[in-house]
């Protein structure tokens, strides 16, 4: 056990946090307010940025334009980046989701013509896999694929699609044969987003914003060479993308979560309870105590499964516990925030009386959906249930 | 960065875990649990033959010379067992504070018995009326190296051939069947670690220093109790997955019915979190000072919290028999229970991080308060 970094890791943190000293754009709190599209360049430009320094995609292997940085490396990576204020990269599924699994199932042409256009944002990607009928049952899904000489007809609708609405690509499953049982039946193909019969609409969440869109699809046609994988092999190449959701990228989460902490303390010394600074009144220093020893429990679990996986080489269903802490707790420190605020904390970033642009008031809302998205709570404590503690299958 | 067990602490857990299993298993701790004291001469003799009682101190006291983490992975394979006695009152607790505190005489004297196996000892802080945070012995009068007044929720006072004593800002040593000294049990809930008043009345003692040297000792003890308390999570876990899995109802295994499965799910991840935290707060102690008591409030705080809630679980879980006698699962909730209070629940060590890092930043990680003043 030696929670230090090694020679090496701090050699590696020390040669990206002086990259991103030189190169994180300093305007980026002011260009998070433009609308969808103006961001979405900036995001793209920043991504470009990246690439272009060799930091895209670190964790790729190096014959595919990455770093092949180890799981450590991974972890550092995203903890400067949170440290450093750093923008998101426009291409986010494409770098952790969609190259990892073309990296692992794709063909050699496949790997040529998209992978590192994924890295450089030229081509953003997005993921079609939840329906309307089919969440957290997946293998349930309905879209269909029917062949015809060289090509798939893809016909169905895909729902909950983040960038749907901006993505040039769509990694997608789809059911090829309707008469087998339902994880047996599915093929993964790449599917390019301006195919005739392709139409986009942005979903609207409780927050205002559309991260993410419904897609529908009538009589589109696929190369058969876009197919990832076998045919009916499917649910294999599916659970390897959704592997990689559980990646590294939590350890920024933690950045974040202690940035906001280190508001919330902030605030409690300027703002008044009972006459006294919040700081002082017992309860306002219980709850944030908690929130403060919580965000250091997350960030503890994490180091301990990265030190297995890094060991074991492989992410184990124990990881449902980091989703569950992670969401859970961004909900408990949310609501801790709208309770030291007082009244502020409902106000919206358009109202001059702001604290903090409306930040909190989009947190709270926000933090709605930290335990539905990437797996439901309930799901993840049915993996628990059943992969970890071995308890029978509840579903 | 590795934040796993080296080869060497895994064997050590091992065999901790092996040793409980063969000397202490659950059907003697019954049995000492009736006794009253619920100590077993011929268990700590086979203990202290394993280096157990001198795990931490250093070699030339007959210690093992070994690391904090060592210490808490024990602690954690006793606390798994439900290992009665006065192991942590004597090793955790009072050689923590004599090893912090004490001249080399005085560790020859107290120390060097305590790892060699041949004594047993406690500490005696709590007062009338005092709470956690009250370690300066106000109302013990330490009048001409004599000490005159009642020390309250004293572990194992009975088997300890000593106590250290804290009384007027100082820390004392008293022999137990020195002139003035009575003990009396307090019941309590748990059956397997009992504690005592004790009542001193111009009773000799030998100062062995200033109570202010005794924080970091109390760290250790508390990061050490935290993992005993993990130890009795895992346990209950276990027991609770055995359950889930071999009743059935309805004609299928309870704990293929989702309400059952969540709770088995959340005590899982209960039990790994305070694990995490109380390994961090252990290589704190040994290698990052500044984070240390930060580290250590912030374990004890969520396995307090934790260890009831697992309890709960736990017995409702086992449904009608988790309520019952002759379910082990009660010796373990009793324990629980009063570790929870032990050296401070959660509420105290809330109010301790609180003034750790709200009221001053030093011991928050400076890179993330930079960070933050930067984006402003």
């Amino acid at each position: 056990m030696d929670l230090n970094l090694t020679a090496e890791e701090q050699q590696f943190r020390d040669e990206l946090r002086d990259w991103l000293k030189a190169n994180v754009p300093a305007d980026w709190s002011a260009k998070r307010e433009d609308p969808l599209e103006t961001r979405f360049e900036y995001l793209r430009t920043w991504q470009r940025k990246l690439f272009d320094g060799g930091w895209a995609g670190i964790s790729w292997p190096k014959e595919y334009g990455g770093r092949g940085a180890s799981l450590m490396q991974q972890v550092i990576f995203w903890q400067e980046m949170a440290l450093a204020g750093a923008p998101p990269m426009a291409n986010a599924l494409g770098l952790g989701l969609i190259g990892p699994t073309i990296i692992s199932f794709g063909t050699h042409a496949q790997k040529q013509r998209y992978l590192s256009k994924i890295l450089s944002a030229e081509e953003i990607w997005c993921q079609g896999f939840s329906e309307p009928n089919a969440g957290s049952d997946l293998a349930s899904l309905q879209t269909s694929a029917r062949r015809e000489g060289d090509f798939y007809v893809v016909n169905g609708q895909k729902t909950w699609t983040s960038y749907g609405w901006i993505a040039d690509w769509c990694e997608v499953v789809v059911r090829t044969d309707p008469n087998v049982p339902k994880h047996k039946g599915l093929t993964v193909m790449l599917l390019d987003m301006k195919t005739p019969g392709i139409s986009v609409r942005p979903l609207r969440q409780m927050t205002g914003e559309s991260e993410f869109s419904e897609v529908f699809f009538q009589d589109v046609r696929v190369p058969v060479e876009n197919v990832v994988g076998e045919v009916n092999q499917g649910w294999d190449v599916a659970i390897g993308t959704l592997m990689h959701e559980r990646g590294t990228f939590g350890a920024g989460l933690q950045i974040l979560y202690r940035r906001n902490m280190e508001r919330l303390i902030e605030l409690s010394h300027e703002l008044e309870r009972g006459g006294r600074p919040a700081a002082q009144d017992p309860l306002v220093r219980q709850k944030l105590a908690q929130c403060y020893a919580e965000i250091e429990i997350m960030r503890l679990n994490q180091m301990r499964a990265f030190s297995r996986i890094s060991a074991t080489g492989v992410p184990g269903p124990e990881g449902s516990i980091q989703k569950i802490f992670w969401s859970e707790l961004n909900q408990r420190v949310q609501q801790v925030a709208q309770e030291l605020l007082g009244p502020y904390a409902q106000l919206a970033s358009s109202s001059p009386y702001a604290v903090d642009k409306g930040v909190w008031a989009y947190g709270y809302l926000r933090s709605r959906g930290n335990t539905i998205e990437a797996g439901t709570s309930e799901i993840q404590r049915n993996i628990i249930g059943h992969f970890v503690l071995g308890l029978p299958r509840s579903y | 960065m590795q934040f796993g067990l080296s080869e060497s602490q895994e064997i050590l857990k091992d065999n901790a875990r092996k040793f409980f299993a063969g000397e202490c298993p659950i059907n003697h701790v019954r049995k000492l649990a009736e006794t009253g004291s619920a100590y077993d001469a011929d268990l700590w003799s086979k203990m202290a033959a394993q280096g157990f009682t001198g795990i931490i101190f250093p070699e030339q006291y007959g210690g093992m010379g070994m690391s904090v983490v060592d210490l808490i992975l024990l602690m954690e394979e006793a606390g798994r067992a439900l290992v009665p006695g006065p192991f942590f009152a004597t090793v955790a607790l009072a050689a923590t504070v004599i090893d912090a505190v004490a001249t080399d005489a005085q560790k020859k004297k107290y120390l060097a018995p305590i790892c060699s196996g041949e004594t047993r000892a406690t500490l005696a802080e709590i007062e009338a009326g005092a709470g956690w945070g009250n370690r300066v012995g106000k109302k013990m009068a330490a009048v001409n190296g004599r000490l005159t007044g009642e020390k309250l929720f004293v572990p194992d006072a009975d088997v300890a051939d000593f106590l250290v004593v804290t009384a007027g800002g100082g820390v004392f040593a008293v022999q137990q069947n020195a002139p003035g000294v009575s003990v009396t049990p307090m019941p309590a809930m748990d059956l397997t670690r009992s504690v005592y008043a004790v009542r001193l009345d111009n009773t000799p003692a030998e100062k062995l220093g200033d109570a202010s040297g005794m924080e970091r000792a109390t760290d250790v003890a508390t990061a050490a109790l935290v993992a005993e308390m993990v130890g009795g999570m895992q346990r209950i876990l276990d027991m609770s997955v055995e359950y889930a899995k071999a009743r059935k109802q309805y004609g299928k295994s309870i704990g293929a019915f989702q309400a059952v499965q969540h709770q088995c799910a959340d005590m899982y991840l209960e039990t790994e979190s305070s694990r995490s935290a109380a390994y961090y707060a252990a290589w704190a102690l040994d290698h990052d000072p500044a984070q240390a008591a930060t580290a250590v409030s912030i374990a004890k705080m969520y396995a307090s919290d934790a260890c009831r809630t697992v309890g709960n679980r736990g017995v409702q879980v086992h449904g009608g028999m988790g309520f019952t006698w002759e379910n082990d699962l009660h010796l373990y909730y009793r324990r629980a229970k009063a570790s929870e209070t032990m050296l401070g629940d959660a509420t105290f060590h809330r109010e301790r991080i609180a003034r750790l890092v709200i009221d001053a930043p030093g011991s928050r990680p400076q890179e993330v308060q930079e960070s933050y003043r930067s984006a402003l």
